[in-house]
């Protein structure tokens, strides 16, 4: 049997985070009544005219600068030509042969460690369409028009990956810099963030690409890598079955874990696309990309670098903490009360604080315990008032919304003993317990300290300090 | 250029315009008289001319972003064929 | 009947006639005339009497405007709040526009009273306004002969003295042609002076809105409330709006005046010639310079325009799908044909036609062949311009190659119906503003001189057509209403 190898290319759209919409001055916000967001340009009325939002064109330049793309001096709007019903004017507002966002590239972790780049070939604004309900009426399709003419970003990758994996990191890190950017809220559920995949396989070592399946309809990053191993299974079927892949748009069905053709789409279109007469070519000065540049917040892999050379973290936590700005902007929250602490706080958030948020579903933003709260708790460690195993039941106690650290090591009385006179009683006690492990202990036989360690701690219900348990420890045993 | 039947059968469909086979030929006439009076414009040569999609020179204002557009849903809808629960409604379309 | 704006605003001023009463005038006027004429689509009588009476009260608060209590009509392809904006199509038939065009705000803030919308042929395509749902419009001057089109409503609405003054549209000739068939003054306006926001659109780099009126002081009236930047309009232009008025009188002595040869060519009227010769002769006893120039793509224009125009009209139209105003058809069995049915229904002939030569000239694989060398041909006839406005400050020649034709003459030819845009159509391909002014009468039908002015030199046109018509009499000549 050959050896197939996965060729893969996205197309990302990113609903730009603005106030209105691209072409008009009606809402963008999510989840109104149907058509009360839609004004007569949404709507496609006679007469009416678009015109463009400069929130717009400044956030696909900061996408651009971001990527290092070239910027199109003087770009243009095309009408996309064809017939659907939450396709008011019967033409969707692209950008065709002149994008705003030319030729750029990006980075990309990989699992084994390794980093790869991945082509951008472009970014273009467009309007997006509305909606069609089919469920709400039997024989009919209601057709809501809210959405139209909110500002999409299309980012479209080169056919760069290899892997569903490959192709889910790409995605990631678009999604994690969008939200950088502040350009995108990137929440998958209501659309913000929607990936197309381009996918087609081919023998290994073939230099011509297969023929590619368009996947739409795709919502989240699991969805993403389970509807490409789908269609590359398929595909990889159907050709050594003796079949062709045809050149189609298809379907995930997230339920049935499956694509499907889209019967409605196969028709072959001709979208007769043509500058809009509408619209003037929209020009970007170097000064305007200048002032954009300057603007940028510190972006993902900067920052990553920062965290590995000034802070000393792993590339690991590095990594993860920058993988999404919220969990980026917590940690340098937390770090701002506590610079000496980089680590612990890495830890901390990555450990407990991520397993807790996990569980509960919960977004870091939306965190019962917040970075202060969180450092407070971590100080309390840093300066022995407490043992990390108390900080954990502290942390749990903080979850359950008891207070903060200090509150609830005072209630609780979790307070760290210290006291040497106070542990030495303790020890003296332990040892007066079990003359058979003393024994043991005097005749070499080293690990039995941890046996002592264990009850003592037990004993101090683990407030004990760890350090000076060993220390006075091993003076009485000797 | 002579046009035949299928093409302007074609062109039709893509305009989303019912054409019955009667006037078909009508049509088929008409569309390739003015074509040939199009197909003038091979007489010139348009080598190295920019294309010139507006007649003046001017590049796109843009609108700061804010929202100014208030619900006219009733009014808008007021005027609409077939409208139910807001929606506007149209045959069931299958995906 | 047939008095001029600046009449009526003096009457106004002067208190001779109250708004109410010369609204009244015209709508008698329109009652007994308009079924033979059909120049209008809708007349609001009670919003015009209404809005008279509240201009009469402002006059008498002497708070009056330039326009306050001044009738008029707009041509059905501007949007009206509330009242009937039909584009001259069964498509539009029951579409009650909830907005206002840029013009129509414009002229209600200036208080004017709106008489009625105008018929037009549909979606403004259309040299004879024989493509109307509405019925064709007569010329007042032999009602067996067309008005010209597509603003053909308007300018026999002028011209029957059915309203002072009009505004129309302009995407080939819209405009001018009608005014010439009908012996009014007309002019288009530079691409981008005035807003397009609320007109219909057919080819939207080419539509431009202007007014029709007896006379050039009446049409520099109307446009001072017409023209100006909008904010949306993209392509409307941020540039300050001269006073049209105050330059009227001055002076043409030296104005240099170029008559392109190609306009001057085979396939215009000999009768049309002379009238345009004796206008030419008149420039040049005011004091004109006469040169002749070259526009040597003139012929190119036809073409061009027809590809640029309706590859634009064809997209342009598509958002009249049968989904969220104007005409559906009855049950549709799907989707499909909802779109066919409602589309098919609802435009007529002409409009059908240029839709889909417009989505083939579009189309996968003939785009270079047919859009793009258009647009390449359409540089090179602004370059001509731009050539010939270094030699002289206003281009002339006649309007139309003919007098206004038979009704029904061209209906069955639209190739000889296009040719008849032959000398307007390159202005709107290459933005420029234009003019046509009634300069004497071939077969007894009015004949229009064309001026042609450098962009956004509007005022110089309007200043070089008064001062023709301060000297002759061809403006005010009114045609026999029976």
């Amino acid at each position: 049997m050959a050896a197939w190898e996965t060729v893969i290319g996205l197309e990302i759209h990113a609903q730009l985070a603005t106030k209105s919409k691209i072409f008009s001055a009606a809402s963008t916000a999510f989840g109104s009544e149907p058509n009360t967001q839609a004004c007569a340009v949404d709507l496609g009325f006679p007469g009416v005219l678009p015109v463009l939002n400069a929130e717009v064109v400044n956030m696909a330049i900061k996408f651009g600068v971001a990527i290092d793309a070239k910027i199109t001096p003087v770009s243009v709007f095309a009408r996309k030509n064809y017939f659907y019903p939450d396709l008011p004017k019967g033409y969707q507002i692209s950008q065709f042969e002149l994008p705003i966002v030319g030729q750029g590239d990006l980075s990309i972790s990989l699992e084994d460690g390794q980093s790869k780049i991945v082509g951008v070939t472009r970014a273009h604004l467009e309007e997006d369409a509305g909606k069609s309900l089919h469920e709400e009426f039997t024989d009919q399709t209601g057709i809501d028009l809210n959405r139209a003419g909110t500002p999409l970003l299309e980012i479209v990758s080169e056919p760069d990956m290899r892997s569903a994996k490959e192709a889910v990191a790409y995605a990631r890190k678009i999604h994690t810099l969008v939200q950088y950017l502040e350009i995108c809220d990137g929440n998958m559920q209501e659309g913000s963030f929607r990936c197309d995949a381009n996918v087609s396989v081919r023998p290994m070592g073939e230099e011509k690409l297969g023929t590619r399946a368009e996947i739409k309809n795709i919502n989240s990053f699991r969805f993403l890598e389970r509807a490409i191993n789908f269609e590359v299974e398929r595909q990889i079927d159907l050709i050594e079955d003796g079949g062709k892949v045809a050149q189609e748009t298809r379907l995930y069905d997230s339920d049935k874990d499956e694509t499907r053709s889209m019967r409605s789409k196969e028709e072959a279109n001709d979208y007769r696309y043509f500058p809009d007469p509408d619209l003037l070519p929209v020009a970007v000065t170097d000064d305007d990309i200048e002032r954009i540049r300057a603007s940028l917040p510190e972006l993902p892999e900067q920052k990553r670098q920062r965290y590995i050379s000034d802070l000393g973290l792993s590339d690991y936590n590095a990594e993860l903490l920058t993988g999404s700005r919220d969990i980026a902007d917590y940690f340098e929250q937390a770090l701002a009360k506590a610079p000496t602490l980089s680590s612990q706080i890495a830890n901390w958030i990555l450990g407990n604080l991520t397993g807790a948020l996990n569980k509960a579903d919960l977004d870091i933003k939306d965190s019962p315990i917040s970075a202060v709260m969180l450092i407070e708790l971590i100080d309390r460690i840093a300066d022995n008032t407490i043992s990390g195993k108390i900080a954990k039941q502290v942390f749990d106690a903080m979850w359950q919304g008891e207070g903060s650290a200090d509150a609830i090591i005072e209630a609780q009385g979790l307070k760290q003993i210290t006291d040497s006179g106070a542990i030495e009683a303790i020890i003296d006690e332990v040892i007066a317990a079990n003359p058979d492990q003393v024994e043991q202990f005097r005749a070499g036989k080293e690990k039995v300290l941890g046996f002592f360690v264990g009850q003592i701690m037990k004993q101090s219900k683990g407030k004990a300090n760890p350090g000076k348990v060993n220390q006075l420890l091993r003076d009485k045993l000797k | 250029m002579t046009l035949k039947t299928e093409d302007v059968r074609n062109i039709a469909h893509l305009a989303r315009l019912q054409i019955d086979d009667d006037s078909l030929d009508q049509y088929t006439s008409a569309l390739s008289d003015i074509l040939t009076l199009v197909e003038q414009m091979n007489e010139v040569d348009t080598s190295g001319i920019r294309p010139m999609a507006h007649p003046l020179d001017a590049t796109q204002r843009l609108r700061e972003d804010a929202v100014t557009e208030p619900n006219l849903r009733d009014k808008f809808q007021a005027i609409a064929p077939d409208v139910e629960k807001g929606l506007y409604r149209v045959p069931k379309v299958i995906e | 009947m047939n008095k001029t704006i600046s009449q009526i605003q003096q009457g106004l001023a002067k208190k001779e006639f109250s708004s109410v009463e010369i609204t009244q005038d015209y709508l008698t006027a329109i009652k007994q005339h308009n079924p033979a004429i059909n120049c209008y689509i809708s007349v609001t009588e009670d919003l015009a009497l209404q809005q008279a009476k509240a201009a009469d009260q402002r006059i008498a608060s002497g708070n009056a405007q330039a326009l306050t209590g001044v009738p008029l009509a707009h041509k059905d392809v501007f949007c009206t709040d509330g009242v009937k904006t039909s584009c001259g199509s069964k498509m539009l038939d029951n579409f009650v526009a909830p907005y206002d065009a840029t013009i129509i705000e414009n002229f209600k803030a200036e208080d004017s009273v709106m008489l009625g919308k105008t018929n037009m042929d549909e979606f403004a395509m259309g040299s004879s306004n024989e493509n109307s749902y509405y019925g064709i419009v007569a010329n007042p001057w032999d009602n067996e002969r067309v008005p010209g089109g597509s603003s053909g409503g308007s300018a026999a609405a002028v011209a029957a003295g059915l309203a002072p003054a009009a505004t129309g549209t302009d995407t080939g000739g819209s405009i001018r042609q009608p005014a010439a068939l009908c012996g009014v003054t007309g002019i288009k306006p530079t691409y981008g002076r005035v807003s397009r926001y609320g007109m219909i659109a057919f080819g939207s780099s080419l539509d431009q809105g202007g007014p029709f009126a007896r006379t050039a002081e009446d049409c520099a009236i109307l446009l001072q409330t017409m023209a100006g930047f909008d904010q949306r309009d993209s392509t409307s232009i941020v540039q300050p709006v001269p006073d049209y008025s105050t330059s009227l009188g001055n002076n043409i002595k030296g104005l240099k005046i170029g008559l392109p040869k190609e306009y001057f060519a085979e396939g215009l009227d000999a009768g049309v010639a002379s009238v345009i010769e004796s206008a030419i002769d008149e420039y040049r006893k005011l004091g004109a310079e006469i040169i002749e120039i070259s526009l040597p793509n003139t012929k190119f224009s036809i073409p061009v325009y027809y590809v640029v125009a309706l590859a634009e009209c064809s997209s342009n139209l598509s958002r009249f799908d049968g989904v969220r105003f104007g005409h559906r058809c009855d049950s549709p069995v799907d989707l499909e044909d909802l779109y066919k049915r409602s589309r098919a229904e609802g435009f007529g002939e002409e409009v059908k036609r240029r839709i889909m030569l417009g989505t083939y000239a579009l189309s996968a694989g003939y785009y270079d062949a047919y859009y793009l060398k258009a647009q390449q041909i359409r540089r090179l006839i602004k370059q001509d311009f731009e050539q010939a406005f270094k030699k002289v400050d206003v281009i002339a020649g006649p309007t139309t190659p003919e007098v206004a034709f038979k009704l029904g003459d061209k209906t069955d030819d639209p190739v000889s119906m296009y040719l008849q845009d032959i000398y307007t159509i390159s202005l709107n391909l290459a933005g420029l503003p234009g003019m046509s002014i009634p300069a004497g009468f071939s077969q007894g039908l009015p004949v229009g001189l064309q001026l042609i002015g450098n962009y956004f030199d509007e005022a110089r046109l309007l200043n070089t057509a008064h001062q023709f018509q301060l000297s002759s009499d061809w403006h005010i000549q009114t045609p026999e209403m029976k």
